[in-house]
Order: C-alpha cells, then structure tokens, then sequence
C-alpha cells in the first residue's frame, strides 16, 4: 500500500540571479486529455551542469522532459511558461523546429535511421542547409569524438548504423543530437536498454559533455543519478517534490517522500 | 467412437475439397498454358491486329497495356503517397477522418465496370476526350487509388514511432521526416504494392473498354512525337490493351481463330501477371535487405 | 550603476535576438506548409472523385425518374426489358444477379472454408509453403482471363451435358464461383488465423477430437471473419462485368431456367452502354442499373462494418 504523502510539503530550491540558467519553467501543468498528469512544475536548470530528473514510473519525468523542447505537441496540451534565453517557449508563434535545434534530445530506446553512420549525422545537417563537404566530415568526426564512438566506427563510416551493437546506437544518438550543435541535451531514461558496460561509457560521455551543454536526463536508476548529476529533482505522482543539489538529495532529503524513495521504500 | 469417425469422415471430406480445388486450380494454369503458349512467338507479340476480324498479333495492344500501366502509375503513385502520408501522418482521429476512410473503402469496392462508366460519363460524354490514353489512364488510377492509398498508409504506419520522434527532435520538419526518414524506411512494402497493383493495373478491361476504347488505330512506331496523331505516345488516341483485345475477340471476334488467339493473348497476359507477382516479391524482399541489413 | 545598465542593456538585445530566432519561420516550417498542402490536396482529390462518382452516377441513375417519368416500381419489378419501345423492366437483371452471385457464393463457401480449414489446420506446412501462393496468384488473374475459360470450356461443356446454348446462369456461377474462390479463401484463412491459439490447444487438451475442435471452436470464433469473407465474395461476384458478361448470353430476359442465356445489370450495362445517345431513356435506364450497382456495392460495404462491429462487440464481452 502507497503511502499517501502531502504534495503542499516540497523542498524546491531555485537560484539567485547570479547562477546562469539554461532554462526554467513556471506553473507547468500537462494534460493528456483530461488527464492531468504534471501539477504546477517550477524548475530551473542552471548552464553546464547534469540535472538528474528521479522518480517512480509514472511519476510524469518523462512528461515533463518531453514538454521542454516541444515533443508534446500534438499528444498533450502543455500550459504555462518554459523560459529560454528570456523566450517563453511554450507559445502558439514559436517555431518548434527552431527550438528542437537548440534544444535536442536522446530516447530510451536508441532510434538510429535507417541509414549509414555518416548519414545519420549528416542528415538533418543538410537539411538545416549544411552543404559544405569539409564542414559536413568535420562535425561527423567531432560528434562522433564527443559521444566516445569515433574510435569504434572511423574505418566504416558507411556501415548501416543498425549493425551497432545498442551500446554503440545510444551513442550515436547522442552523437547525431550534439552534431546538431545544441545548447541542451535532453535525455530520457538513455541507458534502461543498455548493458552494464555501454551504460558506464556513456556516463563518461555525459560527463565530458557537460563541459559545452546542459544536460536534462531523466533516470530510473539513482546510482546514476548520484554519479553524474549535480543537481537533481524528485518527481512524485505529476509533483516536483524535492530539487536540490544532488549530495544534499541523496544524503540528506528534506522531506518524508523524497526519504522514503531514496531509501528505497517505494518505486 | 462416434467422435472419432466423425473426425475421420471431416477429415477426408476437407481433404477431398482441397484436392477439388487445387484440381481446379491446375486445370485452370495448366489450360492457359498449352492452349496458348504454343501461339506465342515473336511475330505474335510484335504483330499488327487486323482491324476488322481481329485476328492478327498482338504487338499494339500490349505496348498501349505497358503505356496505359506507365500513365496510371505516373498519376496514381504521387496521389497515393500524398494521401497515404495525410491519412499516417497528419490525419486526427475524428468524424472526419473516419468519413475520409470510408470513402476511400467505398471507392475500392465499386465494381470497376461502375469505375469505367463514371470515366465514360466524365471524360467522353463531358469532356468529348473521347476513347483515348489519358481517359482509360485517369479511369484506372480511379481503381487503383484507393488500394495504393491504403498500402501506402500501412507501410508507413507500420514504421516504429521512435523514427518519427528521432526526427522531429532534430528539429526537421513533419514533412521532412515523413520523406527522408519514414519513407526509405516504408519503401519495400511499399513497392511491393506498388507492383502487386500494376498487375491488376494491366489485367483490367471493365474499367478501359468505354474509356481507353476498343480499337487499335495502327501505330507509327517510328514516331515518338506524342503531338502526332499517329504516334504511339499521343495521350488522346484510342487504346485497347491487351485484357481489352480478350474480350472483344471473344465476344465480337470475327477472327475463325478466336479461341487459340485468346488462349495465347490470355498466357501473355497471365505470363505477365506472374511477373508482376515474382517481381513485386523479389524486390521487396531485396529492398527489405537493403533497408534493414547491413551493407 | 552604470555597468548594470549596460549589461540589462545587452541582455535586452541578446533575448530580443533569441526572440526574433525563435519566432522567425525557417525552411522546416516552409517545408510543413507545403507538405501540409500537398498531402491535403492529394487527399482532397480522391474526396472529389469519390463525391463526384456518387453525385454523377446518381444524378444520372434517376433520370429515368424524375426526367423519363418511369414509374420507379415499374422499373424494379416490370419483366420486360426493351428501353428504345420505352418498356424498362428491370427485375430480369435484377434476378440474373442476385441470382448468379447467392449461387456462386453458395457454391464457393464450402470450398473456401474447407480449403482454408486444411491451410491452417491440418496442414499449416503445406498450405503456407504451397496453397497460399497459388491462391494469391488466383486473386490476380484478370477476369477476362476467366471468361475466357469459361467461354471455351465451360460453355461447350455445359452444351454438351444439357443441351441448348452452353450460355447462362450456371455457366455464369462456375466462372464466378472459380473467381470468388480465392478472395473468400484468403479471408477466411486470415481470420482462422486469427483466432487464439489457446482456444484450440483447450479444446484439444479437453480430449475434443480435430473436428470438434474446428467446428465447434475454431470456426465459432471465426464467424464473422468468415461471413466478412463471403460478403467481400459476393461484393465482387456482383460487380463483376466482363466474365460474366462472355457467359452468360446477354438475353434481357425472366431467367426461366438455370441454362438459358439471361442478363446480369453488369452484363446489361457493359453490352448497351455504348450504343445509346447520352441523355435518351435508353440511356438513362442503364444509368439507373449502374445505380442499383453502387447502390449495392454501397450496401455490401455497410453490411462488412456492421458484421465487424458485431464481431467486436462478441470479443468485449
């Protein structure tokens, strides 16, 4: 039996105007139908830095990361503000395909095209009007290098990408995203279909990455959060219940809720 | 005991039907075959026809079959896929897209012979086409849009979301991942649709005799000016293909060798849906290799 | 004081450029316009002619209504078929057919069934490997094809064992009956295959016998696919023109027997149609044949929908 805990008791840091935030959102509430699965969501999420998104499945981390750079469209109506260089993205006139450049994003499930290493990178290049050959090979080979693959597939470029082992396909994903030269990298739950190893290759990816992005990744698994986050939001039922900087989340969680979870009562 | 001999007694009847049918099925192959392959030869398949008794070779109308098959295919394919994006793509699950859907199901199940008549009435009677190309062409991509439509829409569907959102977050357009993403990836299935259509394509008479018309007017075949009268690429000459000639050689055929010239105009004709069959298999199945394999 | 003016002063023209950025259209958005435009366009045409082809057929089918004054009774149940004397009877189109398409599905049903039956049942291997592509091939065989089979050996038969013309309406439900055969066929496997697999493996453990099994199971369950499969049958036995047309005799007359010539509407439609002036009764008494044709063809699809939705309905439960 699930516990039953107050969603007015929440520990939500935010951040003085010195911290320089990548993005923020205010009053979020998501909506699949009549079905409201993200109450009132107040984050901020400061540049350079990994922000761990934890909570139970169904906890709606998953609903909110997918809201913030527009992937909702058309599957739920996502009201209130999300801030982005001081642009309330969440409106009719922004352009979605804009946003999605600057703001790009890596899936559960690794979703290589259907076509060579090269042309997955490639491909939207070309068609955001990249043409240019010795630009094109440069972004591929610093992608690749970014993600941790370069060394695995340099010599075989133009092998179809779904001969990689998933490991290897997660990355290229994470690869084809950082290509796209984004500002923030928006991860769900990237490793739940990777073995031990791929996994811990791409923590270290991560890791590195940070140093040019800001990094969203959503986690079921909380070793991972506390090994590369440095901030870290809880999520409960549709509720941000705690936000803090990741040591004080897993070593001293303010409420009862956040406790319980860390401790592993429930999720 | 009773159970069992029941069994038994079902058992042999099914199996008895079975042998019926595959019976049938021979004789009906095997027919074709004898009665008319021995007439195939290469004076046949290139040859006139003689325009009164409708005896002669068959040369004219299996060129205007492949041109009319090319024509339909030219102007149904792009429909189709435009259609077929809509209904994957763009279409919400509403009133109206689920009215949009009937009409198509109520489109592929008009006979064709209705199919053919409302292409008399539109392009003969109204538009005084008269019996020709483009006429017999439009009445065929009548028929055939609606199945292309929805092989195109499964072909697509079927094609996993991740696809879809892996494109959308890199910031391409719908359209853009629609075609450059979804598409290559729909493209064996939907190639052999594509195929499996062109047979029925080029085996269907009902649709053409009142729009492509039933004459063969001798062709210049060393004029490719589709501006000549006498071309064979004019779009407004009439055109009897191949499942046309069939038919009115055997209803109206003057020709004392009625019967053996069908029989050998049926084995070219049912030779070539055979092809349209292996081929629409042997492509799909490479292009199948080619998408998902590695190379 | 004045350094923090200066710096709000860049962060207005840094969000400002965000701003026009992000509100600005680029290529991805041009492109969703005309994509937008062409999938709809391309929709919309098949909208027109699907309207148009109702529309057109039915202005025209009730010409001989409302322009000729045929009394609409008098058309579907008057004998007598002879448009240029102004006598308009319908009804031996009518029957020839009902006629032709209940016997060929009649005929074809136990043949499809049992055929199907041994295809997923008995022997899976077989049928999947060997039947299944000779039935998919039988599917494409264009029907003057199979007109002309029947002209020259199931009419010369059919003179031979009873006498008279060879043409007429059981020359017409064999050739019929050989064309529906493999659409009710694959339907019917599609929907037995359909069918659970645990059903079957409960009834087998139960101690039923394979045929109780079948017959009291597998084709129970399957019901409405199979009646699905025998409408789409009829739908194209109905519809069909030129096959039947090559056999049957084209006499617009009360079908006395099974093995007189006779007339279906299609074979009525494609045999006159052509020598009639648009607009003349003549003419528009064949319209209004086409129309029964849609009329029914209309009829057979709302007859598939209800049967699926009362399928539906069944599994729910």
């Amino acid at each position: 039996m699930l516990k039953q805990y107050s969603f007015e008791d929440t520990a939500v840091q935010t951040f003085d105007d010195k911290t320089s935030l990548a993005m923020k959102t205010e009053n979020m509430q998501v909506f699949y139908g009549d079905n409201h699965a993200m109450f009132d969501a107040n984050l901020a999420f400061p540049k350079n830095q990994i922000t761990a998104l934890i909570g139970a499945s169904g906890s709606g981390k998953s609903t909110y990361l997918r809201s913030l750079n527009r992937m909702n469209d058309g599957i739920a109506t996502v009201t209130g503000k999300i801030w982005y260089h001081g642009v309330n993205i969440n409106e009719p006139g922004v352009n979605i395909y804009e946003i999605r450049r600057h703001i790009g994003m890596v899936f559960q499930r690794p979703n290589p095209f259907a076509k060579s290493i090269r042309e997955n990178i490639v491909y939207a290049l070309r068609a955001n009007g990249i043409k240019k050959k010795s630009v094109l090979e440069e972004r591929i080979e610093q992608s690749l290098k970014g993600a941790a693959l370069w060394d695995e597939v340099k010599d075989n470029l133009d092998k179809s990408a779904l001969s990689l082992s998933g490991g290897q396909q997660q990355r290229l994903c994470i690869a084809r995203s950082i290509a796209m030269a984004p500002d923030v990298l928006l991860l769900d739950e990237p490793c739940s279909a990777l073995d031990p190893i791929s996994t811990v290759k791409v923590e270290e990816t991560l890791l590195e990455l940070q140093k040019k992005y800001t990094i969203i990744i959503v986690t079921h698994n909380m070793q991972q959060a506390s090994r590369i986050s440095s901030q870290c939001a809880f999520f409960h039922l549709g509720h941000i219940m705690e936000y803090a900087p990741t040591s004080t989340m897993f070593n001293n969680p303010q409420i009862p809720v956040t406790q319980d979870y860390i401790a592993g009562s429930f999720g | 005991m009773n159970a069992k001999r029941t069994d038994l007694i079902a058992t042999i009847v099914i199996d008895l039907i079975v042998a019926s049918v595959v019976g049938i099925l021979f004789f009906l192959l095997a027919y074709i075959l004898t009665a008319g392959l021995p007439h195939v030869s290469w004076s046949f398949l290139t040859g006139a026809t003689d325009a009164f008794s409708g005896a002669g070779g068959i040369g004219v109308q299996l060129f205007n079959s492949f041109y009319l098959l090319v024509l339909t295919m030219l102007i149904s394919v792009p429909i189709s896929l435009g259609a077929g994006i809509y209904l994957a793509e763009y279409a919400k699950d509403n009133w109206r897209t689920s009215l949009i859907r009937s009409a198509i199901e109520v489109l592929s199940s008009l006979p064709s012979v209705v199919v053919g008549l409302f292409g008399f009435l539109l392009f003969v009677v109204k538009f005084k086409i008269g019996f020709s190309v483009i006429s017999g062409a439009i009445a065929l991509t009548f028929f055939n849009l609606p199945l292309l439509t929805r092989n195109i829409e499964e072909s697509l569907s079927a094609v996993s979301r991740s696809q879809r959102e892996a494109g959308l977050s890199l910031g391409l357009s719908k359209w853009k991942t629609e075609i450059g993403i979804i598409l290559p990836v729909a493209l064996p299935g939907i190639v052999t649709g594509i195929v499996l259509s062109a047979g029925r394509v080029f085996g269907e008479a009902a649709a053409l005799i009142y729009t492509a018309g039933q004459s063969a007017p001798v062709t210049n075949f060393a004029d490719w000016n589709p501006m000549d009268a006498a071309s064979p690429l004019n779009p407004f000459r009439p055109a009897e293909t191949l499942a046309v000639h069939i038919w009115k050689v055997n209803t109206e055929g003057l020709a004392s060798n009625a019967a053996t010239l069908s029989a050998a105009a049926s084995a070219v004709l049912i030779i070539a849906v055979l092809l349209f069959n292996l081929g629409a298999r042997l492509l799909g199945s490479y292009l199948y290799r080619r998408v998902t394999a590695s190379k | 004081m004045e350094q923090t003016n200066l710096q709000l002063k860049k962060q207005d023209a840094q969000t400002h450029e965000w701003d026009t950025r992000l509100h600005h259209a680029t290529k991805a958005t041009r492109e969703d316009w005309v994509g937008r435009g062409v999938s709809y366009f391309c929709i919309g045409i098949i909208i027109l002619v699907v309207a148009s082809m109702l529309w057109f057929i039915t202005s025209k089918g009730i010409a001989t209504f409302t322009q000729n004054h045929v009394n609409l009774w008098k058309f579907l149940s008057g004998t007598s078929w002879a448009p240029d004397q102004g006598q308009i009877g319908a009804l031996p189109m009518i029957v020839g057919s009902f006629a032709v398409t209940f016997a060929a599905a009649i005929v074809a049903t136990p043949f499809a069934v049992g055929t199907a039956i041994f295809m997923t049942e008995i022997s899976p291997n077989k049928g999947r490997k060997f039947l299944q592509p000779v039935i998919e091939l039988l599917v494409g065989i264009p029907s003057v094809v199979y007109g002309f089979i029947g002209l020259a050996v199931i009419v010369p038969f059919m003179r031979h064992l009873v006498g008279g013309s060879g043409f007429g309406i059981i020359s017409a439900t064999f050739v019929l009956f050989v064309m529906v055969l493999p659409t009710i066929t694959s339907m019917t496997v599609d929907s037995l295959r359909a069918v659970p697999r645990f059903y079957k493996e409960a009834s087998l453990a139960l101690g039923a016998t394979r045929w109780q099994t079948v017959s009291r199971v597998i084709l129970r369950s399957a019901t409405s696919g199979i009646l699905t499969a025998i409408i789409f049958g009829m739908a194209r036995a109905f519809g069909e023109a030129l096959a039947v047309q090559m056999v049957i005799g084209n006499a617009a007359i009360m079908p006395k027997n099974l093995i007189s010539p006779a007339s279906t509407l299609t074979s009525q439609l494609t045999t006159g149609i052509g020598d009639t002036i648009d607009g003349t009764l003549p003419n528009n008494a064949l319209w209004s044949l086409a129309l029964i044709l849609l009329l029914m063809s209309l009829f057979f699809n709302a007859l598939v929908r209800i049967i699926a939705k009362r399928g539906q309905l069944k599994h729910e439960c």
